[in-house]
């Protein structure tokens, strides 16, 4: 039995962990699909982290927290377009002076309104976020399986953890199904063949990075408001970067992207169960060594095992019309 | 008498300090074929692409069918009845045909009933025009030609009544070409309004019934097609008499001097491009290699040259073994044994267009006397240099110090050739040598070959235009998916015989 809630509590985390990385699997689809390279994941899910757990604290409702993420993403989406985009900057560059910045930025103003470089208030029960019970989770506890997968599994997770499992179909739907989703899809592909359908390649990129913006808000939030109470200094800790190569390893395709992301995410969860733990004939494993696991899968993953990875054809190239 | 259905009135359109267009005047009747002729950079596709709203003109109007119409995106123009073949595909290479049609037009935020709708009455249209295209089917696994119709399906379902093709006829074997001009009088006769942009004289003669030609940006004539030749068509083009005929003398074949045994080549992807190719030339002898683009002819060259590997086979030159998939000679060290490359791709592999003029006529010879001397560059001599075989090229503007990328397709060319040729090689490999290059030049290019040949060399030329393999070549070899599938004599073979090879069909 013990066994059974071993493996229960590791699911758990795995879905808990993975949350964050879904978002921004799906937000990096958006911007990639589209032609644009998104390695500015990171930082814009450092930057939410920080409004979220500042608008919270201060307007006492971690819903409005989220809008003024929401909001403040969108901008860097739309200052990532207006660089790479509309002035055909490298689109790199762009994401790497994106990253730089808000790692100064969130620490300089957590000291100036804080007094604490890098650390923001602690969010009360109204400021944040909230573990969901969902009905009859106590007292269907004690069934054996179903009571395990729905109160064990399924019950007590904070909001956007569900948020980010339906967001996955959502995507799909969008992308595969809608014509905005095919417009989308051919944007990456080949604008030329958009731009003489007599749609503009540069609205499509823009309208697909405010779609990112929105996305990747959600898995900030989900950091400083949900599963923390407050933001500490570079808290999204190379989470953007993991579903960026997530999102690669799901060859720019929502349930591929889901399973890599749900990979990572169980590494991680292993990995907090591993340490300190001894295995048999092995002895105690370095907690360093347990630590650096997702970050080995992922270049193992990415260097070898997943065959070709071919990506949008037209992407990290800015559109140009004339020559 | 009607009003045409699109007529322009003094057009103009520059690109930076380039005027691609001057003040141009075209009207274009309902029904008929009209041909817009030119040689390449004479503003034709610049001009078509401002009707099809890609580019906005910076001044003049567009009427259509008598109304001015403003047209801000090929949005508007698709909207006014025009649709245009674009000579690169506007296609999306892994969305299905049919998916690539209703782009931008899906009627529909979710796909439903009108994905249902679009399929039937692209099936009926397939149907009437005979197109035989699978709606389903990716577009990459699609030839060539397909992929044209495609367009032109697209093109159609949008609600064409005039319809752009911009030189629809570069990458189709003949008989895609004769398919394409049925598809093409069959629209006619609907009553649809055709513009074909190309600069090949014969297919103007073919099948227009009027023609407007182009020189350097402007408009410079207009008449119907029956009141005049291809060499007057031509003199229109290049703005003097031009020869269009290449004279060639009869051959005088030495001993064989290059010889490729069973060779096979892959490309970077590792699919083998080159398959078990046996050839060999003689000296004073031109082999001519026609086929379809992409059957392997440029892995063949690089292979050829020494800059891609060999997989098997080997590679002899005046019977000794240069190369096989152990040991190949580099470019340079073939280069000493007398062989020269003027390469396909001649802005990314001829050239370094951001250099001089004079650079690049010496480059691969800059460290040899006497244009250097223990490392350090002679510019006088490389100027002095220059400036003698220019004139002698006709490269113009003959000024060495031009940036290389500043020259017409065909002066870059010419100063590829002229590199190339001073060495006076034994052994010539040419692949498209005349790609994307004006007539007057193209005569030019031509006569030394036949002057190289007659000088004694062994000439391979990898070409896609079969009119030239045809005027230059002795001997005629056809490659079909890396193989070689025919080899002729050229004495009375016609392009239709070869056509058929090259489709692998015969």
């Amino acid at each position: 039995m013990e066994f059974l809630s071993d493996i229960a509590s590791l699911i758990n985390s795995t879905l808990r962990i993975s949350t964050p990385l879904v978002f921004a699997a799906m937000a990096g689809i958006f911007a990639e699909r589209s032609g644009v390279i998104d390695f500015s994941l990171e930082g814009k899910m450092l930057m939410a982290a920080f409004v979220a757990a500042v608008g919270s604290y201060y307007l006492g409702n971690p819903w409005l927290g989220l809008l003024l993420a929401i909001i403040v993403c969108v901008c860097l989406s739309m200052l990532h377009g207006f660089a790479s985009v509309t002035h055909k900057g490298d689109q790199v560059v762009s994401c790497v002076a994106i990253n730089i910045l808000i790692i100064g930025l969130t620490t300089a103003l957590a000291a100036a309104w804080f007094g604490q470089a890098g650390l923001t208030p602690t969010l009360n029960e109204d400021q944040r976020f909230l573990e969901i019970h969902l009905p009859f989770a106590d007292a269907l506890r004690d069934i054996p399986v179903i009571g395990t997968l729905y109160s064990d599994i399924l019950s007590g997770h904070y909001v956007f953890v569900y948020l980010a499992y339906l967001s996955v179909p959502l995507v799909f739907w969008i992308v595969f199904k809608t014509s905005f989703g095919l417009r989308l899809r051919a944007v990456g592909e080949n604008p030329s063949a958009v731009d003489t359908a007599g749609i503009n390649v540069f609205t499509m990129r823009y309208k697909a990075l405010a779609i990112n913006g929105v996305l990747i808000a959600f898995a900030g939030a989900h950091l400083s408001t949900a599963v923390n109470a407050n933001f500490f200094r570079e808290m999204s800790a190379g989470r953007g970067y993991l579903a960026l190569a997530a999102m690669i390893f799901g060859k720019w395709h929502p349930k591929t992207a889901l399973i890599a992301c749900l990979l990572f995410g169980f590494t991680d969860a292993l990995q907090i169960r591993l340490q300190g733990v001894e295995l048999p004939a092995i002895g105690e494993i370095p907690v360093q060594l347990i630590q650096a696991l997702p970050y080995i899968l992922t270049v193992v993953l990415l260097a070898g095992f997943v065959g070709k990875a071919i990506a949008p054809n037209a992407i990290g190239q800015p559109y140009i019309k004339e020559r | 008498m009607v009003s045409p259905i699109l007529e322009l009135t003094n057009i103009n359109k520059s690109f930076g300090h380039v005027q691609a267009n001057k003040n141009i005047n075209l009207k274009i009747n309902k029904g008929t074929i009209h041909g817009i002729i030119g040689e390449n950079g004479a503003g034709k596709s610049t001009l078509m692409s401002i009707v099809f709203g890609l580019y906005q003109a910076n001044s003049g109007s567009i009427k259509i069918n008598g109304k001015e119409i403003n047209l801000r995106s090929p949005r508007d123009s698709i909207i006014n009845g025009i649709g245009m073949v674009h000579q690169h595909f506007m296609l999306v290479e892994n969305f299905t045909v049919l998916e690539n049609i209703i782009l931008g037009f899906e009627g529909e935020t979710v796909f439903g009933e009108k994905l249902q709708k679009a399929k039937e009455d692209l099936e009926k249209l397939c149907q009437t025009y005979n197109f035989n295209i699978d709606l389903d089917a990716t577009i990459s696994d699609l030839s060539v030609g397909f992929r044209q119709r495609v367009e032109i399906l697209k093109s159609l379902y949008r609600g064409a009544e005039i319809l752009i093709l911009d030189e629809p006829t570069g990458v189709l074997t003949p008989q895609e070409v004769d398919e394409l001009f049925k598809i093409l009088r069959s629209l006619k006769d609907e009553g649809k309004t055709i513009v074909l942009i190309t600069h090949k004289l014969i297919e103007i003669m073919d099948l227009t019934s009027e023609v407007s030609v182009m020189r350097q940006g402007e408009m410079v004539g207009h008449t119907k097609t029956e009141d005049t030749s291809k060499e007057q068509l031509a003199e229109m083009m290049v703005g003097r008499s031009v020869l269009l005929r290449v004279d060639k003398k009869e051959i005088k074949k030495g001993e064989t001097i290059f010889k490729v045994n069973n060779l096979s080549v892959k490309d970077d992807l590792d699919v083998t491009r080159v398959k078990d190719v046996n050839l060999e030339i003689c000296s004073g002898e031109i082999l001519g290699i026609a086929g379809v683009t992409g059957n392997g002819q440029t892995e063949l060259l690089e292979a050829l040259s020494g800059i891609r590997k060999v997989e098997s086979g080997n590679i002899e030159l005046f019977g000794e073994k240069i190369s096989d998939q152990n040991n190949f000679l580099n470019p340079r060290m073939l280069k000493e044994k007398g062989l020269a490359h003027v390469p396909e791709d001649r802005q990314r592999m001829g050239l370094i267009s951001d250099f001089k003029a004079h650079e690049n006529l010496i480059f691969g010879y800059h460290d040899q006397e006497p244009y250097s001397k223990s490392a350090i560059l002679n510019n006088k001599e490389i100027t002095e240099y220059s400036n003698k075989v220019m004139q002698e090229y006709d490269v113009r503007p003959n000024s060495p110090n031009l940036i290389t990328s500043n020259f017409s397709g065909g002066n870059q060319q010419k100063i590829i050739l002229s590199r190339e040729l001073n060495e006076n090689p034994k052994v010539l490999l040419v692949g498209q040598p005349t790609r994307g290059v004006d007539i007057g030049a193209i005569e030019f290019i031509h006569q030394r070959l036949i002057d190289m040949r007659d000088k004694g060399a062994a000439i391979l030329l990898a070409s896609v235009e079969l009119d030239e393999i045809l005027s230059l070549s002795d001997r005629i070899i056809v490659m079909f998916d890396g193989k070689i599938v025919g080899e002729k004599e050229n004495k009375n073979v016609t392009d239709r015989e070869l056509g058929l090879l090259m489709a692998g069909v015969a």
